[in-house]
């Protein structure tokens, strides 16, 4: 089963909720932090990183003597990732979403496939689990193709054992592409007013997925009741709630697991690991009737 | 003209509450909100519509199943999985679209169309500190940067109309293309952190971010006596990295009451907090005088 931890926005506490889960799951578990923009999933769970692979994607690369200046490459290009200037051709790497319809289109063989370097993947493992990341190079401007590279393991990691996805944060295109493929999503979000608004747009974004949703609402008590009466009239269940309190964010701030640090935190984490997997459950049972 | 943009790496670290303060105290100011993927700058500013207009960026393909003949060269050439097919009926699931236009080129029988793509809404309204500029992507859009710049500009056109020389803007979150727009051509970026591990791993990377666009970088912890080591520790580092620390910012319930009653903190209290931001904000505008 693939499960992912997402927040209509940053600082809802994502990462503490899935390094918690995480230091209790109870089965084979691969944990992936896909918020390569952020990744700060290892921070709390300090994997041993065996591997570091640079990833790459393919970019076109001109050999501008066969091109013949024909602006077929140009003209399919929606990203303007190649232009032609004072007749030269010019390939704007950084611009390109790696479509590859200028190679199609080029009648003159003219374009080859170079690369450009997304980011890197880093593998490792904590105890008896697995642990991927994607991290996106400083000056990369889209994640969704570093994204696309790490989900592509995701057949593969689920034989193993479950997937528990940090998603990056907000709800755009990034966000989307992080949780599509998972069996349950978990929104975390604060009992604030900006909490509170970022998570009607997550409850939205991600509704028409279909995947079973479930709430988990932090620092609860430190703002009012919206997120839990909106909960109420639209059927949200609440997994958890994770009372405000000093000492979990003290722990937090000093990269602890707060399931492991503080006692009073298991009890609500077992909880929320066996409704999420009765959620997930409910999906396959419904797929497969 | 100046330009200010509050950014943080990572999002809930305060930058909006931060910037709401600012907006006051910056007076003859436009502003911006940047975070267009989940704004909330309006949460407190209570914007009232003045101009609004639709966002369109990119285009999605979509089949036209009277004219596929179902030869499948769409989904061989797709390079993002977006085109599926059931029981021999081809469609493009928008989620995965990217609007690349190859399977629009390459179908045989010219069954794809290609419509423009509405992202959103962006406005230009009237708020209790003056004009902002502020958008809502629609959910599960592409993020791109382009309506980010699209708002910066606008925000700089309104405040060359009315004589104002700066433009304090709530940037967006992450490290990532709106980022790097919400960047492009600002004076000064104030960089709200917090003192735990992942505060200080993001600063590092954003504050490397800022230093490529050449702009002047002022930090302030927000939150620093949860962990007081490690305010010190991004202290430290900001010192020996040429970053000036413009505040430390206690926590406090304080921001959340305000939040609650739709009130920045400088409005909602009068006390020491509120002198802390007076303070970072004439030192903010000192070091632009600098410049
Ligand atoms: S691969 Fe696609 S995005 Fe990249 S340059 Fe070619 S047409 Fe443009
Ligand atoms: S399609 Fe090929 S030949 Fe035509 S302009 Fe592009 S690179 Fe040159
Ligand atoms: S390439 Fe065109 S005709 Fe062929 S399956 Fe796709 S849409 Fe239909
Ligand atoms: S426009 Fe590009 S991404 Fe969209 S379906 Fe066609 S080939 Fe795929």
């Amino acid at each position: 089963m693939i499960y992912a931890v997402a927040s209509g926005k940053g600082g809802t506490g994502k990462t503490t909720i899935t390094s918690s889960l995480a230091a209790l799951w109870n089965a084979p578990v691969t944990c992936v932090d896909l918020d390569v923009e952020e990744p700060n999933l290892h921070l709390f769970l300090n994997p041993a990183i065996t591997s570091e692979d640079k990833a790459y994607i393919e970019v076109p690369v001109a050999d501008e003597e066969k091109c013949t200046l024909c602006r077929a490459c140009v003209d399919i290009c929606q990203f303007k990732a190649i232009s032609i200037m004072a007749d030269t051709l010019l390939v704007f790497p950084e611009m390109c979403h790696g479509c590859g319809g200028c190679l199609e289109v080029c009648p003159a063989g003219a374009l080859t496939p170079g690369q450009r370097e997304l980011g890197e993947i880093c593998r490792g493992s904590v105890d008896d689990s697995r642990f991927i990341m994607g991290r996106l190079r400083i000056g990369e401007a889209m994640s969704p193709p570093l994204m696309r590279l790490i989900r592509q393991e995701f057949p593969a990691l689920q034989e193993q054992g479950d997937i528990l996805i940090d998603a990056p944060p907000g709800v755009s295109c990034p966000a989307i592409n992080a949780v599509m493929d998972a069996d349950c999503i978990v929104l975390v979000t604060e009992p604030t007013p900006f909490g509170f608004h970022d998570f009607k747009l997550a409850w939205e974004a991600f509704g028409p997925l279909n995947i079973p949703m479930g709430a988990v609402i932090n620092r609860a008590g430190m703002g009012d009741d919206s997120v839990q009466n909106f909960c109420r009239d639209n059927d949200i269940p609440i997994w958890a709630e994770i009372p405000y309190s000093r000492a979990v964010a003290e722990a937090y701030s000093k990269g602890e697991i707060i399931t492991k640090s503080l006692e009073s935190m298991r009890e609500p984490f077992t909880q929320l690991h066996s409704s999420m997997k009765a959620a997930a459950r409910s999906k396959t049972e419904v797929q497969h009737a | 003209m100046h330009e200010i943009v509050i950014i943080s790496g990572k999002g809930g670290a305060g930058k909006t509450s931060i910037s709401g303060a600012f907006a006051h105290l910056a007076k003859k100011a436009i502003l911006c909100d940047l975070d267009v993927d989940a704004p909330d700058l309006h949460l407190l500013l209570a914007p009232k519509h003045r101009a609004e207009e639709a966002f369109i960026s990119g285009n999605e393909a979509t089949i036209a199943p009277e004219r596929c003949t179902a030869c499948g060269q769409c989904q061989d050439v797709c390079r993002f999985n977006a085109i599926v097919e059931k029981d021999d009926v081809y469609s493009v699931n928008p989620i995965l679209c990217e609007g690349c236009k190859v399977c629009v080129t390459l179908c045989p029988a010219q069954a794809i169309d290609f419509p423009d793509k509405h992202c959103g809404q962006w406005y230009v309204s009237d708020t209790r500190f003056g004009t902002l500029v502020h958008a809502q992507l629609f959910p599960g859009e592409e993020n791109s940067g382009r309506l980010v710049t699209l708002l910066k500009q606008k925000a700089r056109a309104i405040a060359e109309e009315q004589g104002l020389d700066l433009v304090v803007c709530d940037g967006s979150p992450g490290i990532g293309c709106p980022v790097i727009s919400s960047m492009a051509g600002t004076d000064l970026a104030v960089v709200v952190t917090e003192p735990t591990p992942s505060g200080l791993h993001d600063l590092k990377r954003v504050a490397e971010l800022c230093q490529g666009f050449r702009s002047t970088v002022a930090v302030l912890i927000n939150k620093w006596d949860i962990n007081p080591e490690m305010s010190d520790e991004i202290e430290a580092w900001c010192k020996a990295n040429g970053h000036s620390v413009i505040c430390r910012f206690p926590h406090s319930r304080m921001v959340v009451d305000a939040m609650l009653v739709r009130e920045v903190l400088t409005e909602f209290e009068n006390g020491p907090l509120s002198q802390q931001l007076k303070k970072a904000w004439s030192d903010i505008t000192a070091m632009l005088d600098t410049k």
